[in-house]
């Protein structure tokens, strides 16, 4: 047994080495504040979704009707987020071709689906934040999240225009406390003569919502794209309580059985 | 109730095989939490079996709808979700029980004789989970089922000569294509299955008849009761395994049940991030790593240099590495089985296998500049990527383990081995 403690204290502090830093630029990425419970978060980011995504993106495998999961029944669902013709039980497409939005924005725009089970919600908050003013773009968009991204701001009248803003530090710890006290999505990646830039967004022209609207209402979109990832979530997880609670219940059985059998073995 | 048992006895030796089998098959009273492992094994091979049979019922093996076919189980299907991440769950809890099975040979020397054969129907068994593992995770045909099985395939198209045209011999197309699902499906629907379970019947057959081993690594068929013949340190299987295994399906269900219900995707090591991607061949995914119980081998292949102008060399290594067990009761040359008698030459080996083994897993999921760079200025090493040289050297580790196993087992300082099996 000794033996067996010595092979798992090993393995431990093997497995717990560090990884060292990779270069390139690090970027702080504050998580999204979402909540799978809140159903009015969720319908709100239903209706963000529909108005905003809906219009170049699709999902494809997320039926309108399974939005009464969410609280909705099928009226309001027909009449406030079916914006097109698409029957309740049809899934979320969109009338734009897969060939024409390769030709406008050089790649076909993702469907989302599961988008939020292939990068998080934490990845889809920050990125869904982090756009910014880049005239070298074609779109005239870049993203501090996804350099180079295909994708132009389709919130932006939302949130209004932003700039990226490049401060110069002596050192990497100096970058890195800076970046730190910005309090919010910043960027730190090696300039020259050893010197460290920490990238950070400021507001250019205000959008119909604030700041913090806006984070608000990209977290209530979050946390609808995470449910459309995964519709049956909630039910897992309530439905995953119960059976620990049946299986503690058979543990008890089963231990007592296997002692009474056991008493005669000497 | 007993007149057609009666029937049936007559006719099929139902009551015989009952008994010989189950009721009256002496297993050691000594067996310890290492021993729950085996039975779990075939709870989990059931398991597998049933979910997939349900899956099978709305999965589509066809290039244009496989991915979306799945997304179809986790929606509209009626507890489609539960089915699909218990058969998801259970791909990965199959690899831990069977790994702790085989670990378990390796404390307890299982595999010695006369249990040489058991271990090799066991040996295979494992080969033909690996491959239908690998078969499976093409289906829901998303970015790491697709590339994972081009980069699978690819190994064989390193081997001189043939290599190329086996490849696309395997495919059935030169790159992975509707062509490559469909077969694959065959293999992981009915192939496999069949042959794993024709190879986990022989192993039990071939248990059966030898006898169980136990944690002191000593015949209980030494010492038999003169009026009975049955031996004296043995219990029926039945009731008293059957309960007592009953209890670890019980426990085994519980950390099963958190997986599924709560971490179905395992902290992305059971179903990858990057796998809810569909399938696109003109985009290989960063990182592309194997799912983690193919990590260790993994990182031996990688750590393995080309020479001579081929690859093949680390191809080899993998194979060898998997193959090597076979050897194990030919290699063993201890005066006992057990590592509770063993020497400290022995204990010390196979710590130093658990750990290559658990590091090259660790290196595997991860790419090779995870602990970046020796220092340029250093001499032959500098420049080079860290978790690269780490993993040449616990790939030799891995290999000493067996090579150098016939020398130390003989001349390790054991302990005497008791008459009978002790327990408390």
């Amino acid at each position: 047994m000794k033996a067996i403690a010595c092979l798992v204290a090993v393995m431990l502090a093997a497995a717990s080495v560090p990884a060292l830093a990779e270069s390139g630029p690090e970027t702080l990425m504050p998580p999204a504040p979402v909540n799978r419970l809140d159903n009015e978060s969720l319908q709100r980011g239903a209706h963000t979704f529909v108005n905003y995504c809906l219009t170049c993106h699709t999902a494809h495998f997320m039926r309108y009707n399974r939005l009464t999961d969410i609280g909705l029944t099928e009226h309001e669902i027909k009449d406030d987020l079916i914006l097109t013709d698409a029957k309740i039980g049809d899934t979320m497409t969109v009338a734009m071709s897969a060939a024409d939005a390769k030709e406008w924005f050089g790649a076909t725009p993702p469907d989302l689906s599961v988008e939020a089970r292939v990068r998080g919600t934490d990845w889809l908050y920050d990125y869904l934040n982090g756009f910014y003013r880049d005239p070298k773009s074609a779109t005239g968009w870049n993203n501090i999240v996804f350099h180079n991204v295909g994708m132009p701001h389709a919130l932006a009248q939302l949130q209004g225009t932003r700039k990226i803003v490049e401060t110069e530090y002596e050192d990497h710890e100096k970058a890195e406390a800076a970046a730190i006290a910005a309090k919010g999505l910043a960027s730190i990646a090696p300039a020259a003569g050893g010197k460290w830039t920490v990238a950070t967004l400021e507001t250019e022209t205000p959008g119909t919502l604030t700041e913090v609207q806006y984070e608000a209402t990209v977290a209530d979109l979050v946390n609808y794209m995470d449910f459309m990832a995964e519709p049956a979530k909630n039910q897992r997880i309530r439905l995953g309580m119960m059976v620990l609670l049946f299986l503690g219940v058979l543990f008890v059985f089963a231990f007592l059985l296997k002692r009474e059998y056991w008493r005669d073995v000497h | 109730m007993s007149k057609l048992l009666g029937w049936i006895d007559d006719r099929f030796p139902l009551t015989a095989l009952w008994k010989s089998q189950v009721s009256e098959y002496y297993a050691p009273k000594n067996f310890n939490f290492w021993y729950y492992f085996g039975s779990l094994a075939l709870f989990v091979l059931v398991l597998q079996i049933i979910t997939g049979i349900f899956l099978t019922m709305n999965y589509k093996p066809d290039a244009s709808r496989a991915f979306e076919s799945v997304e179809y189980i986790m929606r509209d299907v009626d507890w489609g979700w539960l089915i699909r991440y218990m058969h998801s769950t259970g791909a990965s809890m199959f690899f831990i029980v069977v790994y702790l099975h085989m670990f378990r040979g390796l404390l307890y020397g299982s595999y010695r004789k006369p249990r040489e054969l058991l271990w090799v129907f066991g040996c295979l068994i494992y080969l033909c989970l690996m491959a239908e593992a690998f078969f499976g995770y093409l289906l829901p045909w998303g970015q790491m089922s697709y590339w994972g099985a081009q980069v699978i395939v690819n190994l064989f198209s390193s081997i001189p000569l043939i290599g190329n045209d086996l490849a696309i011999w395997i495919r059935g197309d030169y790159t992975i294509s509707d062509i490559t699902l469909n077969r694959f499906f065959a293999f992981h629907v009915i192939a496999l299955p069949l042959v794993l379970l024709g190879l986990v019947a022989a192993h039990l057959v071939a248990l059966h008849e030898v006898g169980s081993n136990n944690p002191d690594g000593v015949e209980i068929k030494k010492f038999k009761d003169p009026s009975t013949g049955h031996p004296l340190d043995g219990i029926p299987f039945h009731p008293y395994y059957t309960v007592k295994d009953l209890l670890g399906v019980v426990v085994f269900l519980v950390v099963f049940t958190i997986i599924v219900f709560f971490l179905p995707e395992g902290g992305g090591y059971f179903l990858e991030a990057n796998n809810f991607v569909p399938a696109n061949p003109l985009q290989t995914p960063v990182p592309l790593t194997p799912v983690w119980y193919f990590t260790p081998y993994y990182a031996m292949l990688r750590a393995v240099p080309s020479a001579m102008g081929t690859q093949v060399w680390g191809v080899i290594i993998m194979g060898a590495s998997v193959l090597i067990f076979f050897a194990l009761p030919w290699l063993d040359r201890g005066k006992v089985k057990s590592i509770r008698y063993r020497g400290p030459l022995f204990k010390a080996w196979l710590a130093l296998f658990v750990v290559c083994f658990a590091i090259l897993g660790y290196l595997g999921v991860h790419e090779v500049t995870v602990w970046s760079q020796f220092p340029d200025q250093w001499p032959i090493l500098g420049g080079a990527d860290r978790a690269t040289v780490v993993a040449r050297f616990l790939t030799i580790g891995y290999f000493l383990f067996f090579i150098l196993m016939p020398w130390y087992t003989a001349r390790d300082r054991t302990l005497p081995e008791p008459e009978r099996v002790t327990f408390k």
